[in-house]
């Protein structure tokens, strides 16, 4: 008898990037983790994901509601994309009840209350990200602030990422799937698992010895160290160069771009192209240079 | 009788999207398009490095980052003063980035999109082959939980079950196949979706020959697949659901910024010399020079506080309000010489076809005369997703000749400085159709930026004169058959493939 894990996903104020990337699984492809036992003997159910379901308008909404009935604490909330809250909800809305909008910040509350764990997929949903950046317009917030302020205490994982690498997504949920929910040790400060977010993007990537060297790239295209050109890898959590995006084709300081740091609650507040500052650089070479330039 | 129906959300599309209709005897009288989901992206720039532009703008969507990447890009380039010294290597770069990401988006938008309301997956259960693949849709189908493709809208599938069961292989094999083209970008741009590799100035990496035969090969899959699966396939659909030749006109003015700099070395992107050239056309398919100054948004309908007429994007504003008498939707509305005017493939291609391209001239002439079909039939469902098909071929054909002009180890970026003071704009074609960014700097700072995407045309509610928008438009007047399962409607909506993130932003 195959166990079906029921999953609803649920887009809020987002750009639908996690879920593209998700759709980028290389091992598994999507369609393994859609259709076959994903994991022998255990299929995960998606029940609602408005951008590949087929059914429309009422009746997809309606599965939401049967699931919070008929699954009650037994199914996986996913949710990408921050939340517009309090004056602002209905900046983000889906779906009718008795002729009126619901907000996503109900939806997500009422879903919640009754899942059995939450994920919260890509930076705006971790941490609020490109809506809650700048002024805010809508009052997004992250997922966790959401969960605190209502009070509604269930499991949460931060998966962040802009968008997260499909491995990071698909990854968490086979570990909950063979081994149940991650215990505290296993996530960071900020609820993400170590296992993907363990380590700094600068502690493995292959333009470091030329970092230690203090050889440094001048402009896009050049050889060497892209932090004068605003490289977030020193302060940045993730395995990017060693998992390489794309079915491992390319990352992006692969591509001569300095990284952006996507996967971090300062996403994407810090100026993209300009040079860190103030920042505690691991364990520096020898013959590194850069501190004194700063000085 | 006055009857409602309203859906939302609309599924199988990008974002939050609401159609609502007023039925009369069985025919659409009214219809409203509302977009539900308002982030304020322009407003998040005020202040920001402009250099950022192009980082944050990919952000509007995830589906199309790379559109909005080259829009910010060529906008910033513009603004920088050096939109004519970008080397040919950071063009065709530039080309081969956003032309991958528009082939595989093309596939995504018919197989993992649309077909579902064509095709009907549950015939897999009857599959008696050996395909590993199918059969394993057949497990999944006894297993007895066929979430995500059940419930649907029932009754109308037309095509038998062998050519089912072969769609739905066709629609496995999509997921690869677009997957790969993701790939194709991710060579040139480090990683998808939100690529790092368009910048201002040009492109960040050099390329090399490894780079160029990795590109080619992926691109022969993908071409291979658009040959002898995608056009068969939207050819056989459109053959089953003929009627859909003649539902959903919509209103029958096209506008395309055109696609694919052919030169460096201009620095005005309306005169480039482009493979797709930039024009308006309507009905009568005579083609007229594009006048970006004709460019207004209004926001009679839309959840902003209201200004006089329409604003062109240079001048435009955003500023958000819920409460707003008579407003339904975050979509603003923009318009061409104050009229309403369908943007995408479909628009791309009859500027292209009036214009007197040979290509496509030629693809467009010989899918109508398969199809037995006159002219007037792309203005339809099936003309979008016919025009859509052909767009990927065309895209690929001339993808594999750039890639082969790349010269390994020359130049691909060209220095600037941020000027105090300036204004800017870029204007290309998304996979959904024209997108254009306008920037205005102040104090080395973004101090307004404005994007005026595909679909905030096609999704743009009522005018200051009363004219719906162009979904609306394709909606109204149509014949529903069946009130619980309006097919007409998901069909028509689907064909504009709308991206309500990129609409609204």
């Amino acid at each position: 008898m195959v166990q079906e894990v029921p999953v609803v996903w649920l887009a809020a104020s987002s750009c639908t990037g996690c879920s593209v990337s998700l759709l980028n699984s290389a091992s598994p492809t999507i369609k393994n983790v859609l259709v076959d036992e994903v994991i022998p003997g255990t299929h995960i159910n998606l029940r609602f994901h408005q951008t590949i379901m087929a059914g429309n308008g009422e009746q997809a909404v309606q599965i939401l509601e049967d699931t919070i009935k008929d699954k009650k604490d037994g199914y996986v909330l996913v949710a990408d994309g921050a939340i517009p809250s309090g004056n602002t909800a209905g900046y983000c809305v889906m779906g009718e009840r008795n002729g009126k909008p619901v907000t996503m910040e109900d939806r997500f509350e009422e879903l919640a209350r009754n899942a059995m764990a939450i994920l919260a997929v890509g930076t705006c949903a971790s941490f609020g990200g490109i809506p809650a950046s700048g002024s805010n317009p809508s009052n997004a917030k992250p997922i966790r602030k959401v969960m605190e302020e209502k009070g509604i205490n269930k499991p949460l994982i931060n998966i962040p990422g802009c968008p997260p690498h499909p491995d990071w997504i698909v990854g968490t949920i086979a570990s909950i799937l063979i081994k149940g929910l991650p215990s505290a040790e296993e996530l960071d400060d900020n609820l993400r698992p170590l296992a993907f977010y363990g380590t700094l993007i600068h502690e493995n990537c292959p333009r470091r010895a030329f970092f230690d060297e203090g050889k440094f790239a001048k402009k896009p295209g050049d050889e060497g160290c892209l932090y004068e050109l605003g490289c977030k890898g020193p302060i940045t959590y993730a395995d990017c160069p060693l998992r390489r995006w794309n079915n491992g084709t390319n990352w992006v300081i692969g591509a001569g771009s300095p990284c952006h740091g996507c996967t971090q609650p300062e996403f994407p507040n810090l100026p993209m192209y300009q040079k860190l500052v103030d920042v505690e650089l691991p364990v520096i070479g020898a013959n590194w240079t850069g501190k004194k330039e700063e000085a | 009788m006055a009857n409602k129906i309203v859906i939302d959300p609309i599924t199988r599309i990008e974002g939050h999207l609401k159609i609502e209709t007023d039925i009369e005897n069985g025919t659409v009288k009214n219809a409203r398009s509302t977009g539900n989901l308002f982030r304020g992206i322009e407003l998040i720039l005020h202040g920001r490095d402009p250099r950022d532009a192009q980082v944050i703008t990919q952000r509007i969507c995830g589906v199309c980052p790379q559109s909005h990447g080259l829009a910010a890009a060529l906008n910033l380039d513009s603004a920088f003063g050096i939109a004519g010294q970008i080397t040919d290597n950071a063009r065709i770069i530039r080309n081969l980035i956003s032309g991958a990401h528009i082939v595989q988006d093309h596939i995504l938008h018919f197989f993992h999109l649309a077909a579902l309301d064509y095709v009907d997956v549950t015939d897999v259960a009857k599959y008696e082959g050996n395909d590993s693949e199918l059969n394993s849709l057949k497990t999944f189908i006894g297993r007895g939980e066929l979430a995500p493709f059940v419930p649907r809208y029932e009754g109308d599938y037309r095509l038998s079950p062998e050519m089912n069961q072969m769609a739905c292989a066709h629609y496995i094999q999509a997921l690869e196949v677009r997957r790969m083209g993701h790939e194709m970008v991710s060579i040139f741009s480090g990683k998808v979706p939100h690529s790092v590799g368009i910048v201002p100035g040009g492109v960040t990496c050099t390329p090399t020959i490894d780079m160029m035969t990795r590109y080619l090969w992926k691109l022969r899959k993908l071409q291979d697949f658009i040959n002898n699966v995608y056009l068969p396939d939207v050819m056989a659909v459109a053959g089953a659901y003929s009627d859909y030749t003649e539902i959903g006109v919509g209103c029958k003015n096209f506008l395309s910024y055109g696609q694919f700099d052919l030169e460096g070395g201009q620095p005005d992107v309306t005169k480039r010399k482009r493979l797709y050239r930039p024009g308006v056309v309507s009905g009568d398919l005579v083609v007229g020079d594009l006048d970006v100054a004709k460019i207004a948004e209004e926001v009679t309908s839309s959840w902003y506080e209201n200004y006089e007429g329409g604003k062109h994007p240079s001048l435009g504003e955003t500023k958000p309000d819920l409460e707003k008498e008579g407003a339904y939707s975050w979509v603003k509305s923009p318009r061409y010489d104050g009229k309403v005017y369908e943007v995408g493939p479909l628009a791309k291609l009859l500027v292209a076809y009036a214009g007197g391209n040979t290509e496509v001239k030629q693809l467009v002439d010989s899918s109508l005369k398969k199809l037995n079909a006159p002219a007037s039939a792309l203005f339809s469902v099936m003309g979008r997703h016919l025009a859509r098909a052909i767009d990927a071929k065309i895209i690929a054909d001339n993808l594999e000749k750039w890639v082969l002009q790349l010269k390994p180890g020359e130049p691909v970026y060209t220095e600037y400085e941020i000027p105090e003071e300036a204004k800017g704009f870029g204007l290309t074609e998304a996979a959904r159709g024209a997108l254009g960014h306008w920037i205005d700097i102040r104090d080395h700072k973004i101090y307004n930026y404005q994007a005026v995407v595909p679909t905030t045309w096609n999704a743009s509610p009522v005018d200051a004169k009363g004219n719906p928008g162009p979904i609306e438009q394709a909606i109204i007047g149509t014949k529903i058959k069946d009130k619980d399962n309006p097919f007409e409607i998901v069909r028509i909506v689907r064909s504009f493939d709308p991206c309500l993130a990129c609409a609204i932003h």
